[in-house]
């Protein structure tokens, strides 16, 4: 390859670089929303690489929904300890306690959907004016035809016939008193690249990545986490398996793989060969074709 | 290190636009694409098999629907937005913008096309070219996209006759000496069947170019970007103002083109100053240089007033500075543009307002015909206009830099992107 010419994760990695620093420039609050997962990490360390040495110039977020792993809570703060950045906690419980949502019933019963309300309502309380994510176009078809720069109304939603154009490199972030931008960065980045750009740049990401024995039950083909909030079906048994998180999100609808993969060369290996996407496991997306795209139009992450 | 990561640690990106009428088979050629380079997982054609026999009984798999993602598109059976998809073979990774053929959608061929390194066109090998081939090729040279690949789709349904492929040969030549187009490419293909796609085919023994796959690998894009203008929009400011970077100040943004290196002597605009590089870094590194499309941050020697907006040039060829730019333009709002009207402008990092005060002509995209007479200019339609800026802007001509050349116009009502300009 010539000597000037990026490969395509340093393109991919400046172009998120670039954008990042474009919501510094932009927009009078922004803030950062953080899962735990694998994505929310690389968006922080592209956070940091885009303005060192000085700090990232904006908070992180975590719209905690109480059905966690408690590895990826206890990797939050670990992180947060060591960079010295702060992360906002909100709690989906608090959201329910105030009796805005009425939890769910049965054993498919997911507090994922609440997220929404928890999130807005933390972005009108903080005043946030732009929320920057790790969504990529390539999870699902409705993400597909999201931008960079994302506008939502009043209400937090998104209009997808009705989107400003983005050409080149210009991103319009303009908006009225009220309205907000959801942001992603990320946009352009495979499941593989998340993978390969971890592995290049030596980022830490949270053990449930990696192999563990766990009690596990298999639900409409999907092993699930047992978890105390969980609640089995009578032909349900749940069993001790080695598996992996392929992705971390709520434990009710955030399926594991069965894997013994113990190092990041053995996950890419993994990811090259699979053949069901990551999201293939997430229950979230299964209660209909459209399911993402209205949970994003009522202003999902 | 495993095979698959030390071959994916040197891939180079492709942005590839596709543009074709409606029926011309581009989403199956997609489709293709994504299922030959295994993009397609098993989940996502479990879905599209479900969702294929929903809406006909056909038996084929209805692979646009692996494009077609909102809810009204699959409805409808309509493309209504430029859709991003994504696939990797050992050699490169791809990203496709898929944009949709009907006429009142130039706008979003326009949006694909400004990133993009190469041009897809499909042609109905039955149909030949045809009016909507001259307005996606004229968009294309517009953009200045710099590599065209004529994929002349359908060839099963000719009976893989290579006249058939020669004729469109010659009447798409025809076309493409009124643009400007670097380099044109011609493949014949059936999207369907698969010939030359990714294999070679079989039905046309008379064919002895690359297939469109190969052609993907393979054209060479390094020299897409400008390498000889050193240009740098600086897009924020670093001050740390810890004890440690006390006195620290860097100029972070994307190079926008050519080559920056620590001492090069270097020109800030609009000021003037001139100043020398001390160093160029990263989160990680110190780099000796650094070049298009990398983003860093700059350090200089000198304490010379900096802010977002400014530009740090290269000293052999300055870019232009003016008030007054002429831009060809695309129009891009629901409300035609109002002569005499204020919008705001971005460009680069630059956010400014301006006054359109002449429309010049518009051009006909069906014939490429100018109209001088009509100055009405509405949505989808292509015009050059002059515009009058609030303060100075630091450019090259779009033919020569499409980062530093081009701009958007903001309607200052509604927020919208109304236009998307570049500058002559």
């Amino acid at each position: 390859m010539s000597n000037y010419h990026l490969t395509h994760l340093r393109e991919l990695e400046s172009e998120s670089i670039y954008v990042m620093r474009e919501v510094a420039a932009q927009f009078e609050n922004p803030v950062l929303l953080f899962s735990g997962g694998k994505d929310s990490i690389v968006m922080f360390h592209l956070a940091r690489k885009a303005f060192w040495p000085a700090k990232v110039p904006f908070p992180l977020m975590h719209i905690d929904t109480g059905h966690n792993f408690k590895e990826t809570i206890e990797f939050r703060d670990r992180l947060m300890e060591k960079t010295g950045a702060t992360c906002i906690v909100r709690y989906v419980q608090d959201t329910i306690d105030q009796g805005k949502v009425v939890e769910e019933t049965g054993v498919n019963a997911s507090r994922n959907i609440f997220q929404t309300i928890t999130l807005l309502d933390a972005i009108e309380e903080l005043k946030f004016d732009a929320a920057l994510g790790g969504g990529r176009r390539d999870e699902e078809k409705a993400r597909a035809k999201e931008r960079f720069f994302s506008h939502r109304d009043e209400f937090g939603q998104w209009d997808p016939k009705n989107q400003r154009p983005e050409l080149w490199n210009m991103f319009n972030g303009k908006k009225r008193l009220g309205e907000h931008f959801r942001v992603f960065p990320i946009s352009n980045w495979t499941e593989m690249d998340v993978w390969q750009y971890i592995y290049m740049e030596n980022i830490e990401i949270p053990n449930l990545y990696f192999t563990h024995k766990r009690e596990v039950f298999l639900r409409d083909g999907v092993w699930l986490a047992k978890a105390p909030f969980m609640k089995l079906k009578d032909s349900e048994k749940v069993e001790i398996r080695d598996v992996r998180c392929r992705t971390i999100g709520d434990i009710t609808c955030t399926g594991v793989t069965l894997s013994k993969a113990d190092n990041l060369e053995d996950i890419i290996d993994e990811v090259a060969a699979t053949r069901e996407t990551e999201r293939g496991g997430r229950a979230d997306d299964k209660r209909s074709d459209a399911a993402m795209e209205d949970r994003k139009k009522e202003g999902y992450f | 290190m495993s095979e698959t990561t030390s071959g994916y640690l040197n891939m180079e990106l492709l942005r590839f636009t596709t543009a074709g009428s409606v029926d011309d088979g581009k989403s199956t050629l997609i489709g293709r694409l994504l299922y030959d380079s295994k993009a397609i997982f098993e989940d996502q054609m479990e879905a599209i098999e479900k969702a294929s026999k929903k809406v006909s009984d056909d038996e084929d798999v209805n692979l646009a629907l692996l494009t077609d993602g909102l809810r009204a598109e699959r409805e409808q059976g309509i493309t209504i937005d430029v859709a991003y998809r994504y696939f990797a073979t050992p050699r490169r990774k791809f990203i496709i913008a898929d944009t949709p053929g009907h006429v009142q959608y130039t706008r979003n061929m326009v949006t694909g096309a400004s990133t993009a390194n190469v041009a897809l066109i499909l042609i109905d090998a039955r149909n030949g070219v045809i009016e909507q081939t001259l307005r996606h090729s004229f968009i294309a040279s517009l953009l200045q996209i710099p590599h065209m690949i004529v994929c002349v789709n359908k060839m099963d349904l000719v009976d893989f006759k290579e006249d058939v492929f020669d004729d469109i040969k010659i009447q798409f030549n025809k076309i493409a000496s009124k643009l400007d187009i670097k380099d044109i490419r011609f493949v014949p293909i059936s999207a369907k069947m698969g010939d030359n796609v990714v294999d070679r085919s079989k039905n046309m023994e008379w064919y002895d170019g690359p297939t469109l796959m190969y052609l993907l690998e393979t054209i060479h894009i390094v020299s897409d970007y400008n390498h000889s203008l050193g240009r740098f929009p600086v897009q924020y400011v670093i001050r740390p103002q810890s004890d440690k970077f006390h006195d620290y100040r860097g100029y972070a943004g994307r190079i926008a083109s050519g080559i920056f290196e620590k001492g090069q002597k270097v020109k800030v605009l609009p000021s003037g100053h001139t100043s020398t590089i001390k160093a160029i870094t990263t989160m990680n590194e110190e780099l000796e240089s650094a070049y298009a499309p990398q983003s860093v941050a700059i350090n200089l020697e000198d304490d010379i007033d900096i802010s977002r907006g400014d530009m740090i040039a290269g000293e052999n060829k300055e870019p232009e500075i003016s008030r007054n730019i002429d831009v060809m333009i695309c129009w891009l709002g629901e409300t035609p543009l109002r002569l005499q009207g204020k919008y705001g402008l971005k460009h680069t990092t630059n956010d400014l307002r301006c006054i359109v005060s002449e429309v010049k002509y518009k051009i006909d995209v069906n014939t490429l015909d100018k109209n001088y007479d009509d100055k009405s200019i509405k949505l989808n339609e292509i015009a050059r206009i002059s515009l009058k800026l609030t303060k100075p802007v630091v450019y090259d001509p779009y033919k020569i830099n499409r980062v530093t050349g081009s701009v958007i116009l903001i309607d200052e009502a509604t927020n919208n992107t109304v236009c998307a300009g570049m500058i002559i």
